[in-house]
């Protein structure tokens, strides 16, 4: 079985960071490939989604981990989200974007309920000093996996203001809403969905995708 | 109003409306041609901040996933979903729009590309229309599960409706439930709002002032829930305002459709 994630025997370091011209994050044809994929799991083809599984359970799984953050709690909201992404790959359509995109809409919903509904009570008292500390980077383990496409990733997010970047951290990864973001980043009301929307859109322009 | 709306988008993308700005949102996408490309597009950018946290499943996860879905049967396709209004629809060229001068930003540029839904694809173009809502929530578990807050006056017990025709052979019916409090517009082979203008909705209350209620900014088919608490409204109103809509209206109405002669 063929699995897309970080790779180390590769040589992370050895090859020099692309330049100028942004290189699409997921090009046509791995775009059409798991498009592909999908429409054949709607047809039933459980080959073809344990394809698509492979190619999109690194990214699917991580993110689920950096939302819920209780590892066996991801696992459970992933299996969820691909149990619905199979029922449901019929509804994919590619003129709504790419197959990654519309998976990982999914797993990400799925993990922001969770987490919205576990710690609906008890997240009102963070601080923002502790939120602050969960924005930083994540950890030199993970870190030293990061695959090439995570360090560009990186690379743009460096590009972003500080005020942005936290705003969409804080939004995607730890499943706030815009104006609990506002409260933490001590934003005017209002203003935090603008930073999110300015970050995401410079987010888009510097990696080429979504056009 | 509705420039507060567009801004909504990329909280949109990253899940973080609450659940009455996300019914808002979603009832205004259907319409909103711009925002459907920026969504899109907004889309594959937090796709691309997921490859920051990527991170190998243990093996239990996939086993567990493919024993998963041997027990559950994929939905069958939705009829009409797999192209949306603007995309292959006949263009009617609109001679007053011609002189616009092509967008040169890295967006598609929907809003500028007028269209026309062609009269015998009008029963087709009513399913693609319902099929557009579902899809743009590619989490919902099909049509059976939530409704949006526009399909919910829709579908309402005590839904009353009134519609008027346009001699360009348009149409728009207003739906109003009391029950639901709210009202939604829907409209047929709407033409496009003048260049550099949006066609502003009212809801008139009792007193007959006229409320804000939302904006069309695009042509075609639309279903619109309006802004505000239709409970007592009198009547809605349509009239032509600067793109990013008036407190007040500025121009006469185009249409004013009477709820007191609505009809279940």
């Amino acid at each position: 079985m063929t699995r897309i994630s970080s790779d180390p025997s590769g040589s992370p370091f050895g090859e020099p960071e692309a330049t100028g011209v942004p290189q699409p994050v997921t090009g046509d044809d791995s775009r059409q490939n798991l498009g592909e994929l999908l429409r054949r799991s709607g047809r039933g083809d459980e080959a073809a989604f344990a394809q698509l599984y492979d190619a999109t359970s690194s990214r699917a799984f991580g993110l689920a981990v950096r939302v819920v953050r209780d590892p066996s709690q991801a696992e459970e909201v992933a299996q969820e989200a691909f149990l619905e992404i199979w029922r449901t790959a019929s509804r994919f359509d590619p003129a709504k974007g790419s197959a990654v995109s519309w998976v990982l809409t999914i797993v990400h919903r799925k993990s922001v309920d969770r987490v919205r509904s576990a710690e609906a009570s008890t997240r009102r008292d963070t601080t923002y000093h502790q939120s602050n500390a969960a924005v930083e980077h994540d950890s030199t383990a993970e870190a030293a996996q990061a695959s090439m496409e995570a360090r560009r990733v990186r690379l743009a997010l460096d590009s972003l203001t500080e005020v942005q970047r936290e705003a969409l951290e804080l939004a995607y990864f730890k499943g706030y809403t815009h104006t609990e973001v506002a409260k933490m980043l001590d934003l005017p009301v209002g203003t935090a969905k603008t930073r999110i929307r300015d970050g995401l859109i410079r987010l888009r322009d510097t990696m080429g995708v979504g056009q | 109003m509705t420039e507060s709306l567009h801004a909504l988008s990329g909280a949109y993308v990253v899940g973080a409306l609450d659940d009455h700005e996300r019914e808002i949102f979603e009832a205004h996408l259907p319409g909103c041609l711009d925002c459907q490309a920026e969504v899109v597009s907004l889309r594959e950018a937090a796709a691309v901040l997921a490859a920051d946290a990527e991170l190998t499943p243990p093996e239990s996860l996939r086993v567990s996933v493919l024993a998963g879905i041997r027990a559950i049967r994929p939905l069958p396709p939705e009829a009409g979903v797999t192209s949306l209004p603007y995309e292959d629809g006949p263009k009617i060229v609109q001679p007053a729009e011609t002189s616009e001068a092509p967008a040169p930003s890295n967006v598609v540029p929907m809003r500028r590309r007028r269209f026309r839904i062609a009269t015998l694809a009008a029963a087709a173009a009513v399913i693609t229309a319902v099929g557009v809502g579902g899809t743009w929530q590619p989490w919902q578990d099909d049509t059976t599960s939530t409704l949006s807050a526009a399909d919910r006056v829709l579908a309402a017990s005590d839904a009353q409706r009134v519609s008027t025709e346009f001699t360009d052979g348009s149409s728009a019916t207003v739906v109003r439930s009391v029950k639901e409090g709210k009202a939604v517009l829907l409209t047929r082979n709407m033409a496009a709002p003048p260049t550099g203008k949006s066609f502003e909705l009212w809801l008139r209350d009792a007193q007959g002032r006229l409320l804000p209620a939302g904006l069309m900014t695009t042509a075609g088919d639309h279903k619109l829930l309006l802004t505000g608490d239709a409970t007592k409204s009198t009547g809605v109103g349509i009239t032509v305002e600067p793109l990013e809509g008036s407190e007040q209206p500025t121009t006469k109405p185009l249409a004013m459709l009477e709820l007191s002669e609505a009809e279940a």
